[in-house]
């Protein structure tokens, strides 16, 4: 177990943020922590870092008891943060080098590894840009590369992907099944379910302070949700809902769309009316936070 | 016990790229002040303490233009790396605390400051301003004066919500205390109120210990002096820590 978090409680000002959080990440894999915005996953990273104590419960880090030994165990531990935070004083290169000094890593060592650290940012060639000549994809790989700096057994990373266009998103994809595939551990926040269900080997969903459901996408849907859904939707389609009952195993109703769960849709979708369109797809992870988390906005 | 050095040194390198700048700012001010009044006002001025009004300046202009270095670098620059760069986040993920970068942060911003003294001096050595050579002393008094002000400074920074928050430790402190702690003129002429008030604040201190070393003279109760100096610089750089870990651990 390379982190470990048992009733893990903090409280902002008399609202309790993370309740009662259990977390057992293992030496490998890519963990997932998602949830809804406010569900306390930025928390929850805070505390496992031992940037804030918690007000109950016992983390350990890499064998480390968090937050007495957190710092210890933060030489280990990479972090990229859910906003950018590189230095806009230095260029490319030297913002490695900058971070590396503070892990006590030596000037010769950082320079050594620069070619590869931005080889792997897709940056190679740019190491003496400004930061303010980077786009936001760019930026979002250095941070990144700047994560890795100290050859990290863990990298935590707060909503990896959050305003990437597609290319840039996929790119940082494809780095971080690379760095599964070297052995290192991720452990990433998101609420973009498609980059859970690919990356994810498992997953949390968390939602007021606590975790849900635990397990692999496959295991998540499997467990939680029927197979198949149609969705249907256009006016008079809620006075249609109660027809719609009768040919699958559950419903949920959102504005003018209707949302038909079953293992079995067949004989639904030869029931939908002309005038209706309607969608016919496997069930998603989305589909299961959905159910889990409720259709409410959360602002 | 020396983690906050790698912040130190980041704030040195970003400082050594912009060197001409940082340094014609940091001196350009003072220096016109020091010679605008020194040589204007002085001419209408008999000797002061035994010393030409410009060489009497001169000492207080080194321990203020010390202190502005202090403060600004450890408000106005450490607040843009907190608040807006995000620079102490980032510091954060590695292996370094809170209490390390308020340290960096306070010694790397006394050291600018002793810069802009040491900067001052060598112009009082190369204007002939200073009675004898032990005005070197002056040297780690500065590096004190600035430690003092880095302190006070970086508590200022760390309960700022705002850049408009400077404005009134600015103008409510800084200012008022320039005009009372006998930069330009004895503070013995202040009413005894007013007097007192300037000997619980640090760049009394620090002028007191300055002056003298110019006109040629050991400073008389250096330690109580010294003692002041310290004392703000220890209890200041605690407060800080103690706000800053308030501000972080949220």
């Amino acid at each position: 177990m390379i982190l470990s978090a048992a009733g893990l409680r903090k409280s902002y000002g008399g609202t309790e943020v993370v309740s009662g959080l259990d977390l057992a990440v293992e030496r490998g894999e890519c963990f997932g922590l998602l949830g809804p915005n406010g569900a306390g996953k930025t928390t929850t990273l805070r505390l496992c870092l031992g940037l804030t104590a918690p007000d109950g419960g016992e983390i350990r880090l890499l064998g480390e008891p968090v937050p007495q030994r957190a710092r210890e165990a933060r030489e280990r531990v990479g972090v990229v943060p859910q906003f950018d935070n590189l230095d806009p004083d230095f260029t490319v290169a030297e913002n490695l080098q900058v971070f590396g000094r503070y892990f006590g890593l030596e000037h010769e060592a950082v320079r050594r590894r620069i070619p590869d650290l931005l080889e792997f940012a897709g940056l190679s060639g740019r190491a003496d840009a400004r930061i303010a000549a980077l786009s936001g994809g760019m930026k979002r790989r250095l941070t990144l590369a700047r994560a890795l700096v100290n050859d990290p057994q863990l990298v935590f990373m707060d909503e990896p992907t959050t305003g990437l266009d597609p290319q840039a998103r996929h790119l940082i994809w494809e780095r971080l099944r690379r760095l599964t595939a070297e052995g290192k551990t991720l452990v990433l926040t998101t609420h973009f379910m498609e980059e859970a269900e690919r990356l994810c080997h498992r997953l949390a969903i968390m939602d007021r302070g606590r975790i849900i459901a635990t397990g692999s996408p496959r295991a998540l849907i499997a467990e939680h949700i029927e197979s198949q859904v149609v969705e249907v939707h256009g006016t008079g389609v809620r006075e249609w809902t109660e027809k719609a009952k009768l040919h699958c195993a559950r419903v949920e109703v959102a504005g003018d769309s209707v949302f038909c769960y079953g293992n079995e849709v067949e004989e639904l979708l030869r029931h939908v009316p002309k005038d209706l369109s309607y969608l016919h797809r496997p069930a998603s992870l989305e589909d299961v936070f959905l159910k889990l988390t409720g259709r409410d906005l959360r602002d | 016990m020396l983690r906050w050095i790698a912040v130190w040194r980041r704030n040195m390198l970003v400082w050594r790229k912009l060197i001409a700048a940082a340094v014609l700012s940091n001196l350009a001010d003072p220096l016109i002040m020091l010679f605008g009044l020194g040589y204007g006002l002085g001419a209408l001025l008999p000797s002061i303490e035994g010393m030409s009004y410009i060489a009497f300046f001169a000492a207080g202009q080194l321990c203020t233009a010390t202190m502005f270095t202090a403060s600004f670098e450890s408000m106005f620059s450490s607040f843009s790396r907190m608040h807006g760069q995000k620079t102490w986040d980032a510091i954060l993920h590695a292996p370094l605390t809170i209490d390390d970068i308020v340290a960096g942060e306070i010694i790397w911003a006394a050291s600018k400051a002793w810069l802009t003294g040491s900067t001052i001096l060598a112009v009082i050595l190369v204007f002939g301003l200073a009675a004898s050579p032990w005005v070197v002393l002056a040297l780690p008094a500065a590096f004190l004066v600035g430690l003092a002000f880095a302190s006070v400074g970086l508590i200022m920074c760390v309960l700022a919500k705002n850049w408009d928050f400077f404005s009134f430790y600015m103008t409510l402190v800084m200012t008022p205390m320039m005009m009372i702690s006998g930069v330009f003129f004895p503070a013995e002429q202040l009413p005894g109120w007013l007097a007192a008030i300037a000997k619980a604040l640090p760049l009394y201190h620090g002028v007191e210990i300055v002056r003298p070393l110019v006109a040629g003279r050991f400073p008389d109760h250096v330690v109580v002096h010294l003692a002041v100096l310290i004392g703000y610089a220890i209890v200041g750089s605690a407060a800080a820590i103690y706000f800053a870990r308030r501000r972080f651990s949220a």
